[in-house]
């Protein structure tokens, strides 16, 4: 085995070929679905929400697809694989964090809402403004998650196809993006929706098959597997412990600690728990997943569903990252991609060869990466899906026609803003590919933590809460969250990490830098400051519908008035 | 339907009626806390994270360490706590939702 697996000479023409056809009957499948979907997309409701018809069970299924990301699959085991411990600190927020989502808003929105965040943000307020912030959050969101899943894309392919050409990346994307608008546009809800369980269960098959082999090959001793990983990392001492990648401890050139920096590190490591564990609830791709059940009943199954689910595949990352650390190697990992992105695939391809010869290490290699694909594939139309509905229900129609658009006219434009959007999002990421886009998902979580997060829960849980708090809260959250990342050292000034003479900053000559932020993370101040302006502004006006705050009270809590499943 | 959501005054009357109230007090009464329980639960993880390195990296069994038992229990501690709210809403709060909705679109009927 050579350290290198799957350098662009090493890839085997047999598992390019497999990896490709095991996609393209992905592909078959999904645009099979799809187009039957769409005969059974006859009305707005079945467009925006599956017809409110999807069991407990399904829609629970559909959000670990929705949730699960590249960013989770790929990004956790590679950061376990070469910082260890540090990548379950991710996993566990991503999960705790749905608890906020159960316990303080799943229900409530059912009950209340329509189509979009929106429609609970705006239900006691003035429509237009609250309506313009919530398209604005709900875009900004989606965009930042759906270019780093779009750019991911593009590397992704070279790494596992063995192409790297800018001609063959470019493609990538331009695919992605057109199989995304067409799931959208033609299957709306209840196509996306069939996406993501079909995703979620190959993702939930691909990483149990993984983790078993993992398992049975260190005898099912988790130590001893710990113990390996350890041993053929970088840092055997502090590889099992928290600390070598988030909160470091940071020394000086002449050894002693540098009591500031470390004190910054330690501060982004809680600006990123809190950014992790408060965003989820306010990720309008996952928030409109609760309106494709017919009863607050069925969203709490769900959620609960999504739960299991989610926590079941966050346990097995473990087990793929520190598999991947032991088995491969962080050496020939970071070969690979020095972000370890690919270290999962690559364990594939060292433990199918370990059990059954050559062809297994291929097998495995090609139904692993294949799963990755449809991993993003399935991502990205939800957030299509989330940013299209809210241009065609919050802009379009209830901002411009003031809730009243002609008839009919909501789904179409809806249909348009996919492929406007969708559009966009191609161009963006080809330009975007040279760039170190990573970090705009935890972006789009403080985003989401910080505007969306703070307006939603004061709307369900504070009487006086009113449409001027509503819009301070999400332009405050939002211009926060964005501004310090802006004056970060994510934008400029990281210094260079010898050889490269080159900064990680997103601005990678090392003489510009405009930061003055210390964290990567603004979760920590942009949060409160999100519930600061919300409170502020609430409070700044006499504004308050007492007729519409009780209608929302009662209706989020009985369900009284609430949309109902649509029968076909 | 549509005519219980003009009615107004009916809901200002629910909201304050002390049926409503014992309806919000026995989600709000479990969500709550519940919550304050949770958020302070993973913070402290997080915290111990960044500042108790000592405590985390102490050994227990072979390779395992305190920092992978405190992880494994917020695994533990979100399946827990899903599962009760799930069993608290099923017995406590559906009830008494349901009786409210039957009352009011019983009168919407009228």
């Amino acid at each position: 085995m050579s350290a290198n697996v799957f350098a662009a000479t090493d890839v085997s023409g047999g598992q390019q070929a497999l990896t490709t056809i095991l996609f393209l009957s992905f592909v078959a499948i999904t645009l099979f679905i799809t187009l039957r979907a769409s005969r059974a997309t006859r009305t707005a409701a079945d467009f925006y929400a599956g017809g409110r018809s999807f069991s407990g069970l399904q829609n629970g299924v559909a959000i670990g697809g929705d949730y699960m990301s590249a960013a989770s699959f790929l990004g956790i085991a590679g950061i376990i694989a070469l910082y260890g411990y540090d990548g379950f600190l991710y996993s566990i927020g991503f999960l705790v964090a749905w608890l906020v989502a159960l316990l303080l808003v799943a229900e409530l929105m059912r009950n209340s809402g329509k189509y979009t965040m929106g429609d609970v943000l705006a239900f006691r307020m003035r429509q237009r403004p609250v309506r313009a912030a919530a398209g604005v959050s709900t875009i900004v969101v989606s965009i930042f998650y759906l270019l780093a899943q779009m750019v991911g894309a593009g590397a992704l392919v070279s790494l596992l196809l063995g192409v790297s050409s800018d001609t063959a990346k470019n493609l990538t994307i331009v695919s992605v993006g057109a199989l995304m608008i067409f799931y959208v546009t033609v299957g709306g809800m209840k196509g996306t929706t069939y996406i993501q369980i079909i995703k979620a269960l190959l993702l939930m098959t691909g990483a149990t098959v993984l983790t078993l082999m993992v398992m049975f090959k260190f005898g099912w001793n988790v130590s001893d597997l710990l113990g390996t990983a350890a041993e053929k990392s970088t840092d055997p001492e502090g590889f099992l412990e928290p600390g070598l990648r988030y909160g470091k401890d940071i020394t000086d050139a002449a050894g002693n600690l540098d009591e500031k920096a470390t004190l910054y590190s330690k501060l982004d490591l809680v600006s990123l728990g809190l950014a992790l564990v408060l965003g989820t609830a306010g990720l309008p791709h996952i928030l409109i997943r609760f309106y494709t059940v017919p009863t607050a009943r069925a969203a709490r199954k769900s959620v609960v569903w999504g739960i299991w689910i989610i926590g079941s595949f966050y346990l097995m990352t473990l087990a793929l990252g520190f598999g991947a650390a032991a088995l491969v190697g962080p050496k020939a990992i970071i070969d690979q991609d020095p972000a370890g992105n690919t270290a999962a695939p690559q364990l594939a391809r060292v433990i199918g060869e370990d059990y059954f010869g050559t062809t297994g290490g291929t097998i495995m290699l090609a139904f692993i990466a294949s799963v990755a694909f449809a991993t993003i594939l399935a991502v990205v139309a939800g957030l299509t899906l989330a940013s299209s509905s809210s241009v065609a229900h919050d802009i379009y129609a209830n901002y411009v026609h003031r809730g009243e658009a002609p008839e009919g006219t909501e789904v179409k434009v809806a249909r348009i803003a996919a492929f406007v959007i969708g559009g966009v999002a191609i161009v963006l990421s080809i330009y975007a590919q040279k760039l170190n886009v990573a970090f705009l998902v935890a972006l789009a979580f403080a985003v989401a933590a910080s505007a969306n997060l703070p307006a939603i829960l004061y709307s369900l849980f504070w009487k006086r809460f009113n449409t001027s708090g509503a819009v301070w809260a999400i332009y405050g959250g939002l211009i926060s969250a964005v501004g310090l990342v802006i004056f970060s050292p994510v934008v400029s000034g990281k210094p260079p990490v010898p050889p490269s003479t080159e900064s990680p900053s997103l601005v990678t000559d090392p003489s510009i830098d405009f930061s003055w932020f210390p964290l990567d993370n603004p979760g920590l101040v942009s949060i409160p400051l999100g519930f600061f302006f919300g409170w502020l502004g609430t409070v700044l006006s006499k504004e308050h519908n007492e007729y519409k705050a009780a209608e929302l009270e009662v209706r989020s809590l009985t369900g009284v008035g609430m949309e109902k499943a649509s029968v076909h | 339907m549509s005519n219980i959501q003009q009615d107004s005054d009916r809901l200002v009357a629910m909201q304050n009626s002390p049926e409503f109230a014992r309806l919000r007090k026995a989600y709000r009464g479990f969500a709550f806390p519940m919550t304050a329980v949770f958020l302070s639960w993973y913070l402290l993880y997080v915290l111990a994270s960044g500042w108790a390195r000592d405590f985390m990296s102490t050994e227990l069994w072979g390779n395992i360490n305190v920092a992978y038992v405190f992880g494994l229990l917020q695994f533990v501690s979100t399946f827990l706590i899903a599962w009760l709210y799930e069993r608290h809403m099923d017995n406590k709060v559906d009830p008494l939702a349901a009786d409210i909705r039957a009352e009011l679109e019983g009168e919407a009927a009228r």
